[in-house]
């Protein structure tokens, strides 16, 4: 699984053989790779235009390419405004509620960035085939893709641990702009341009795996809600910045304290805990029909609706587990 | 099926003896059920009015009414009722003497008036001296109410009923709730529906709002009567479908009784089995007017799946029970929702023919129970409060109901299942730990140093391995794309209570939009022009995985 950004191709469908040459070592004589484009066919073409683009079939006959556009920037941003001002919304009555759920589009986000990232997983465990991984930049539904296949394919990412390293790896090194696309908090209306919840995307479909496959993740809902909060306002300096390069301008390893640190903690861990957990070497396959997909209600109505009733099953859930 | 005769039941042969299918139909004891409730007091008494069906043919011989209720107040109030369904007890809260009471629509027309009838909910009302009036809760909407003044039917006028208070819950009617099942269930049967189509359908076909206004109509009565201490007379039309609806919700959330196993079993027996509710029409036990077909009880258990989903710790039993429930309503291998009556049911000797749904429930008990319960947990304990608003998110499709055959869209792990397992392993390894110390203490006693404490094989693989070795079965891909090869299999369909005998589209085909015929004589109010339903059957399973229960309270 290889994660990239756009090649340069420009309207002048300029070549670059060194970039052949490197994908051609993926690729073994007669083999084939998939490239995964997120942006749709149209606007792959139309990043042309402005010095962007695709890989010319010609220049990679080896690697197909599918596209699968997924929602990113401000649309995505206002997509999750209009869902959470539609959790909020008291007067709406039940039969407008599911139309304007709906027209905020957010659940469909979801079930397209699940369906993509098992598509990758498919044509690496199914097909047996390397995948590209690429949007626009490199740095936002590219990584939302590859993380979740990562999930979905490899049970060591399902542990608590594993999971921090695969956040460590595909989200923050691999440079997603945590400051830009979380400056403010979540919900606000006042939007920076390049303001959208990409993170908090990932971690719905990460809910979205745990709800399907309740005892294969080794964390609970506790971890992703914390996640959530920290990427936006943080003690801890894992967070910040848009990448390596400017963590080490700010010296934040030498200056702040990391959100694992703290996390892996005896007495911290085991909040995040899942008590069901018990390892299970297969790959999961999320369902990605409608019904499958339901709203996260831990995170969309956290301060909405007392979760006494759920916490209080939690709780017994766990009295269950750990009392035999 | 033409003839009752032709129906599953009556050649369904279990193995058991006389004894034991007489034993099983004494499982639910109404008469005992009431006497738990309270009654007969110093404010309500049996009555024997009704015990040859001479006053109203779809009632029990045997009902509860206010003392002050003579039976010449009874038969004078059943001739000014709909279908001679005069108010009668369905619920009495020991605590504060209020009563949840239920009938049919008064035959008041546009100023008809009836003494008794009127005297009758006085009578109800002074039956609680903790309150000087009542509530008349009305489920229909009220233009549908209004529209049956013309037909000489209508409403209670609190001019004419003193004391009471009088108030519409706009539930609507069966068409509506047929057609909108049917609405529903189209949406589940389409081909890779988008987030967009599948949104769009299921609020199309307005089902979830539909169970949020009978939940609605159970919690305000609930509180009305838990917390305002005031009782309360529920009508609809004919006080078979949607009384029996609200008034089960209300009593199921007031009573903990009922949220047991075997409470649920006798408030089904009581709300919908004695008070005629009509199975036989309803789920179409035999072929009859596809008019009269209604998803009235389905609607009843997704109320209460609802309820489990909002409040995981507040029931003994599981989904799995409720859709078994479900299955039973439709599949007539039991006689207990034959008929439309208990007069039908004892004329065709159906205790004597067939065998009871609850004894073979009861029996596999173990399959149904909810391993969050516990009698002591402050969820069950007393009145339950869901919350109210806003409350909209809180209703999800119940996919565990209406998607139940494709396997693949079920959680493959079955959360229930393993915890079952768990609590079973810790009670019989606590056993052992009894034991085990016993005995430990009896050598210590008799001193004898040679004895040998014998280890007890522990039989652990049992349950306990096979849940956490689902993880063996193999998992397969959904169709992610038409770009790559689909990897199609079919799981097996698993047990009888899997077959498909859920309401299905082919059902509902026959039902008629037009409703100036119907038996009801309500005016429809909505739009029931309905696209013609897609062909094709459901959504190919793709996964190999083992039946599951829905992990109804995952919160990650």
């Amino acid at each position: 699984l290889l994660r990239s950004s756009q090649p340069l191709t420009g309207p002048n469908r300029r070549r670059c053989r060194e970039d052949e040459k490197l994908l051609g070592t993926i690729v073994d004589e007669d083999e084939r790779g998939f490239i995964i484009d997120t942006r749709s066919a149209q606007a792959a073409k139309q990043a042309r235009m402005s010095g962007g683009g695709t890989e010319p079939k010609s220049s990679y006959p080896q690697w197909r390419r599918l596209h699968r556009a997924l929602e990113r920037g401000r649309l995505l941003q206002e997509s999750f405004v209009k869902l959470v001002e539609a959790c909020g919304d008291a007067s709406l009555s039940m039969d407008r509620w599911l139309g304007r759920l709906e027209s905020s589009r957010w659940l469909g986000h979801v079930k397209a960035a699940l369906s993509t990232a098992c598509l990758a997983a498919q044509c690496l465990d199914r097909e047996g085939c390397s995948v590209l991984v690429h949007g626009a930049e490199g740095t936002d539904t590219t990584l939302l893709v590859t993380a979740l296949a990562q999930l979905i394919l490899d049970p060591s990412c399902r542990t608590l641990e594993g999971f921090q390293g695969l956040l460590e790896r595909e989200w923050i090194e691999a440079g997603h702009p945590f400051q830009l696309r979380c400056a403010r908090s979540a919900s606000s209306h006042a939007r920076g341009k390049q303001e959208a919840p990409l993170f908090l995307l990932f971690l719905d479909c990460v809910w979205q795996l745990s709800r399907q496959f309740p005892f294969s993740l080794q964390f609970g809902e506790q971890l992703l809600l914390t996640l959530f909060d920290n990427a936006y306002a943080s003690a801890y300096g894992t967070f910040l910045c848009n990448s390596e390069r400017e963590r080490s301008l700010c010296k934040v390893k030498e200056s702040t304290h990391s959100l694992w640190a703290w996390l892996n903690q005896p007495e911290e861990r085991q909040k995040y805990l899942n008590p069901l957990y018990s390892h299970n070497p297969l790959v999961i396959w999320p369902s990605v029909e409608p019904q499958s997909i339901q709203l996260w209600q831990g995170l969309f109505l956290r301060w909405i609706r007392p979760s006494q009733h759920l916490d209080e099953a939690w709780v017994e859930i766990q009295r269950l587990v750990e009392g035999s | 099926p033409v003839k009752y005769e032709e129906l599953y039941c009556f050649s369904f042969n279990p193995k058991l003896d006389k004894e034991e299918r007489e034993q099983g139909w004494k499982l639910v004891d109404l008469s005992e059920e009431y006497n738990r409730m309270g009654v007969p007091n110093n404010y309500w008494q049996i009555s024997d009015v009704n015990r040859d069906y001479g006053v109203c043919d779809s009632y029990p011989t045997e009902v509860y009414v206010p003392k002050s209720a003579t039976a010449h107040i009874i038969v004078g109030s059943s001739k000014f009722r709909s279908r001679r369904r005069f108010p009668a007890l369905s619920y009495y809260c020991k605590g504060n003497n209020a009563s949840i009471c239920r009938s049919s629509q008064p035959l008041s027309g546009f100023s008809a008036r009836c003494l008794e009838d009127e005297q009758m909910l006085q009578a109800i009302r002074k039956a609680n001296p903790g309150s000087d009036f009542i509530y008349v809760v009305d489920t229909r909407p009220k233009l549908n109410a209004m529209a049956n003044r013309a037909a000489g039917k209508g409403y209670e006028n609190e001019d004419n009923y003193s004391n009471i208070k009088f108030q519409f819950i706009g539930i609507e009617n069966i068409h509506v709730m047929r057609n909108s099942l049917q609405k529903m269930l189209e949406v589940c049967e389409l081909k890779s529906p988008s987030m967009s189509d599948f949104l769009w359908g299921l609020e199309n076909s307005g089902w979830l709002k539909h169970i949020k206004a009978i939940m609605d109509a159970g919690i305000f009565i609930a509180k009305a009567v838990a917390e305002e201490g005031v009782s309360v007379l529920v009508h609809c039309s004919d006080g078979w479908d949607r009384t029996a609806q609200v008034c089960s919700v209300a009593s199921l959330l007031l009573d903990p009784y009922y949220r047991t196993m075997k409470g649920f079993m006798v408030l089904i027996e009581k709300d919908w089995v004695s008070f005629g509710h009509k199975f036989n029409h309803r789920y179409g036990n035999l072929d009859g007017d596809p008019k009269e077909i209604s998803p009235v009880m389905d609607q009843f258990i997704e109320c209460v799946w609802q309820l489990m989903e909002q409040l995981p710790c507040a029931f003994e039993f599981n989904e799995r029970f409720l859709i078994h429930i479900q299955h039973h309503i439709y599949s007539c291998q039991f006689g207990n929702f034959l008929c439309n009556s208990q007069k039908e049911r004892r004329e065709l000797k159906i205790k004597e023919r067939t065998y009871s749904l609850w004894a073979h429930l009861w029996k596999n008990r173990a399959d149904y129970l909810n391993p969050l319960y516990r009698s002591d947990h402050s969820q069950t304990q007393g009145t339950l409060h869901p919350q109210i608003a806003p409350s909209n998110f809180l209703y999800k499709f119940w996919s565990g109901m209406y998607n139940r055959f494709e396997k693949g869209l079920h959680p493959r792990q079955s959360v229930t299942d393993y915890l079952m397992a768990v609590k079973e392993e810790t009670q019989q390894l606590e056993e052992e730990l009894e034991v085990l110390q016993e005995r430990l203490a009896n050598l210590q006693k008799s001193q004898s140093g040679n004895n040998k404490v014998k280890s007890k094989q522990q039989d652990r693989s049992k349950h306990f391995g096979l849940y956490t070795s689902n993880n063996s079965l193999a998992n397969t891909p959904q169709e992610y794309s038409n770009d790559l090869k689909s990897f199609p299999s079919r799981s097996p369909s698993q047990g009888d209570e899997d077959s498909a005998l859920i309401l299905t589209q082919d059902n509902l085909k026959s039902s008629d939009p037009d409703l100036s015929a119907n038996s009801d004589q309500e005016s429809g109010v909505e739009d029931l022009s309905c696209r013609s339903p897609s062909g094709g059957g459901c959504l190919p399973s793709e996964d190999s995985g083992k039946d599951s229960d829905e992990a109804v309270f995952l919160a990650g």
